[in-house]
């Protein structure tokens, strides 16, 4: 038998020792609560036990006073512990700017992760210290969860869209990483490890590893394979047949029905999967599905891709008016 | 023993010959003999008695399921059995424990049972649809077992899609058409009893002169008539997505995986009050009887049951913080849920207050109740820690919530149900357990289901997710000290299966009223007549009137308690 018995899960982010102080607080709330009433309890059994088989107790005293205090008493904490809780969690799910964007698609049993050079690994996940990432995550069949322990956060993968979760390491090392959604007959073996390295040795990492093109050079290769830009871009002696993708990741898009869409991951991964559901206003359904003819990685390169193309215009409106 | 003809007796005769001129007098039990008089009988404590043993048989199938599960994980490796067997394990466990046995064992046993005689009513409102759940129950239960010998089903419990709707291989379909049946069963006995509440209770019996566990069934009947028809709805949906493949949740199909779960713990979210709600009217009389004292804060207890009834139907989305929920939405979800845990809370001091200058005695069903309240505590103060948003990011889907659910449903409901069973047998069978045995039998239950419970609070902070076949080793130690609790557990849900069964003919004759308890059921004999009382009693006074002495002594002459 492992003679190890560890009490408490290691902090390696920038958030986890907030978790950690949120769960102690509520800890000790918790254990002066089930004390205070496992006292009373054990001094009441003793104090007023009974003593005769015809004794009965004394008359009910009214108490209005007591039933007050402890409901607004708990109340006054819950409410406490939910402001406190709800902030870190604002803090665990809302990643900062300057982020960088990874990929990550899970699938029955595995982990696939693509890093931004476009250096794929599987089950593992090589990161630099101190540097907040955040992790596009999607599934190609059943739901999983991408979860850390070390870092105390977690997000589930679901497929048909996306979810992202974001963390900072505060220090090298290797950390367990779990699918904490049940998935399949092999769940508890989609397990991996999140490899925290120095900034140097993360370079040197990924220049000793077959250098691949780019996510977003493999997407604007994808692109003109798949033939997007016959559409998609304006050639000199005809206008474009389907709406510019310049600028437009980020943006407001009014659709056919006349409701406005932001065009973000979701958004795109729609248009390209089922472009009659969101039609932008103006233009003819014409473009044809993708479903089933990309997989999970080119359309995360492909977003990319287009994401790359909203430069600083990002939250412009579309450059070219829809056609008359 | 008497013939089948003495069934009636003149409801007239005040002095009825006692237990001990060795005349047993016309009672339930012996009112008709014969497998037919038990199989097509509208006697609702005889319906009860059926129900009694319906769910003791699932309750051992899904502890054997328990017991499997916890020596597979007594070491790291898998090495037992093969993962399939063990994600089959766990699904049916929590299929047969959640539906076959936590939601109809108190409400179906002892709700059947005691309804009609806590109230002054002969019989349940529609004697011939409570005889029908018991069998819709029995089917239902045969459509799962079905499933289990052909090689089991290995969604979870919880049938997540797009892997129920697609992914499985296994009898889906047939298990979850057990649920979808099983649902009838409940709608049947919860509308009976709102039914019954409402329109048959003895003159004088007002609303607030009810026994507080008449009220948490009539909360509990509530949200099985509310709730039941979505998981159905949710069930048929599943099944038309898996065998006509219309598209409703897997994205492949156009549909949404995370719109089954909102359905799914619309009501399975109020099932958990469906299944603790009637332990805790268990609590309150008990603690009333073995207190001798009113109920600290009647009212409010009363009124706290209803409160958690309809808050029990606004949290559901605290189960998918993390399923891509918009963190807006799950800040609602976080404060609602925090909400449902104050009424709890006001309860177990309720209790606690009760004790307070009361008579407190140790007999075995107190022992239930105080265990309930400690383990309840835990269990829902745990409860709050995981609706706090920035926790359950970090322990959702870890052995903290199988930790923490289990406080609630094992130390709560099962508690309830033992204690509510040690109380009432007198009741039900005329005949009195052995003391000393089944109090050891409630200390170690106690002392297992902590020693297996708790270690997986830290399992879970630790970061072992749940339903994980093998785990990395740093995990074994506390897997090991829960595998050892779950063995004296095991021993102490044992012991009581022995001893209730000797009792029936070896134990004491109880007399009517051995705890010197009031309420209508202790003012009738033991076992009860087939139509509960000889005249339909007028009630004067409020349930808890242990201080009134006349009352007391009129229903409990001092020389027949024997505690």
């Amino acid at each position: 038998m492992n003679p190890q018995l560890p009490l408490f899960p290691e902090s390696a982010s920038t958030l986890s020792p907030e978790v950690d102080a949120l769960f102690i607080a509520w800890s000790a709330v918790s254990v002066f609560f089930t004390l205070l009433i496992a006292c009373l309890i054990l001094y009441f059994m003793v104090r007023y036990r009974r003593r005769s088989v015809d004794e009965v107790g004394l008359e009910e005293k009214s108490a209005l006073w007591l039933e007050i205090a402890w409901s607004a008493i708990p109340l006054v904490i819950a409410l406490a512990m939910f402001v406190w809780g709800t902030r870190v969690f604002f803090k665990l799910y809302r990643p900062p700017a300057d982020a960088v964007e990874y990929y990550s698609v899970g699938k029955q049993w595995m982990w696939k992760f693509q890093h931004p050079d476009g250096h794929r690994e599987i089950n593992a996940l090589h990161i630099p210290v101190g540097q907040p990432i955040k992790l596009k995550l999607t599934s190609e069949d059943v739901i999983h969860s991408f979860y850390v322990p070390a870092f105390r956060v977690k997000q589930d993968a679901l497929p048909g869209r996306y979810t992202q979760v974001w963390f900072q390491a505060t220090k090298p090392g290797t950390y367990h990483l779990f699918c904490a959604e049940y998935c399949g007959g092999e769940h508890s073996r989609m397990i991996g490890s999140i490899i925290v390295l120095e900034p140097r040795q993360y370079e040197e990492w990924l220049a000793g590893g077959p250098a691949g093109k780019s996510v977003v050079a493999s997407g604007a290769e994808l692109f003109n394979q798949l033939a997007c830009q016959t559409c998609h871009v304006a050639a000199p002696n005809r206008p474009a047949r389907g709406p510019a993708l310049k600028g437009l990741f980020g943006s407001q898009v009014k659709i056919a029905s006349g409701e406005m869409v932001i065009a973000d991951d979701n958004y795109v991964r729609e248009s390209i999967l089922n472009p009659g559901t969101k039609l932008v206003a103006g233009y003819d359904p014409i473009m044809p599905t993708y479903q089933g003819q990309v997989s999970e990685e080119q359309l995360l390169q492909l977003i990319s891709y287009i994401k790359s193309l909203a430069g600083d215009g990002g939250t412009q409106a579309p450059a070219e008016a829809p056609k008359p | 023993m008497n013939d089948t003809g003495m069934t009636t007796t003149p409801a007239d005769t005040t002095v009825l010959p006692g237990p001990e001129t060795g005349y047993e007098r016309p009672n339930y039990l012996n009112a008709a003999y014969g497998l037919r008089s038990w199989l097509l009988t509208r006697d609702h404590k005889r319906i009860a008695i059926l129900y009694l043993i319906s769910v003791t048989v699932f309750f051992a199938i899904g502890g054997l399921f328990a017991l499997l599960i916890r020596l597979e994980l007594l070491t790291p490796e898998g090495d037992m059995v093969q993962p399939d067997t063990y994600n089959r394990l766990f699904t049916m466990h929590g299929i047969v424990m959640v539906f076959f046995f936590l939601i109809p064992a108190i409400p179906a046993v002892l709700g059947n049972f005691l309804v009609p005689l806590m109230i002054g009513a002969k019989d349940l409102a529609f004697p011939k649809l409570n005889l029908a759940s018991w069998y819709v129950y029995n089917v239902a239960g045969l459509f799962t077992l079905w499933s289990i010998a052909h090689g089991g089903v290995d969604t979870g419990w919880t049938f997540y899609t797009p892997f129920s709707t697609h992914y499985s291989n296994t009898y889906v379909i047939s298990a979850a058409l057990g649920i979808f049946i099983s649902g009838f069963s409940s709608i049947f006995t919860g509308l009976n009893f709102i039914v019954t509440i409402h329109r048959m209770r003895a003159p004088g019996m007002t609303w607030f002169r009810l026994p507080l566990f008449i009220w948490s069934h009539y909360a509990t009947s509530l949200i099985i008539v509310l709730g039941t028809p979505v998981v159905a709805v949710t069930i048929l949906m599943v099944a038309a997505e898996r065998v006509l493949h219309l598209g409703i949740f897997d994205p492949a199909l156009g549909g949404d995986p995370v719109l089954f779960q909102h359905l799914f713990w619309f009501y399975s979210h109020p099932a958990v009050y469906i299944m603790i709600l009637p332990a805790m009217g268990v609590v309150s009389e008990l603690v009333a009887a073995f207190s001798r004292k009113p109920v600290f804060g009647y009212k409010v207890v009363a009124f706290a049951s209803i409160g958690i009834a309809v808050l029990g139907f606004l949290v559901w989305g605290h189960h998918m913080f993390v399923a891509g929920e918009s963190v807006y939405i799950a800040t609602v979800f976080s404060v609602l849920s925090m909400l449902v845990a104050i009424p709890s809370a006001v309860k177990v001091f309720n209790w606690t207050a009760t004790l307070y200058e009361g008579s407190v005695s140790y007999q075995t069903p107190m022992l239930y109740a105080l265990g309930f309240i400690g383990l309840f505590t835990l269990g829902g103060l745990t409860g709050v820690m995981v609706a706090t948003l920035g926790i359950d990011a970090h322990v959702h889907d870890t052995y903290f919530i199988v930790a923490h659910f289990h406080y609630i449903m094992v130390g709560g409901t099962i508690m309830g149900y033992m204690g509510g069973l040690h109380y009432w047998w007198p009741k039900i069978t005329g005949k009195l357990y052995p003391a000393f045995l089944s109090r050891l039998a409630a200390l170690l239950i106690f002392v297992g289901f902590n020693l297996t419970f708790f270690p997986q609070f830290i399992l879970g902070y630790l970061g072992m997710p749940r339903r994980y076949w093998s785990y990395p080793p740093e995990f074994q130690v506390l897997n090991v000290l829960s595998t050892a609790g779950a063995s004296i557990l095991g021993v102490g849900y044992i012991l009581p299966l022995f001893y209730f069964i000797w009792s029936m003919r070896y134990g004491k004759k109880s007399g009517d009223n051995p705890w010197g308890a009031v309420g209508l059921e202790w003012d009738t004999p033991s076992p009860p007549p087939t139509e509960n009382f000889h005249t339909i009693p007028v009630v004067t006074h409020g349930p808890y009137e242990y201080n009134t002495k006349e009352v007391h002594d009129r229903t409990s002459p001092p020389e027949a308690r024997v505690g």
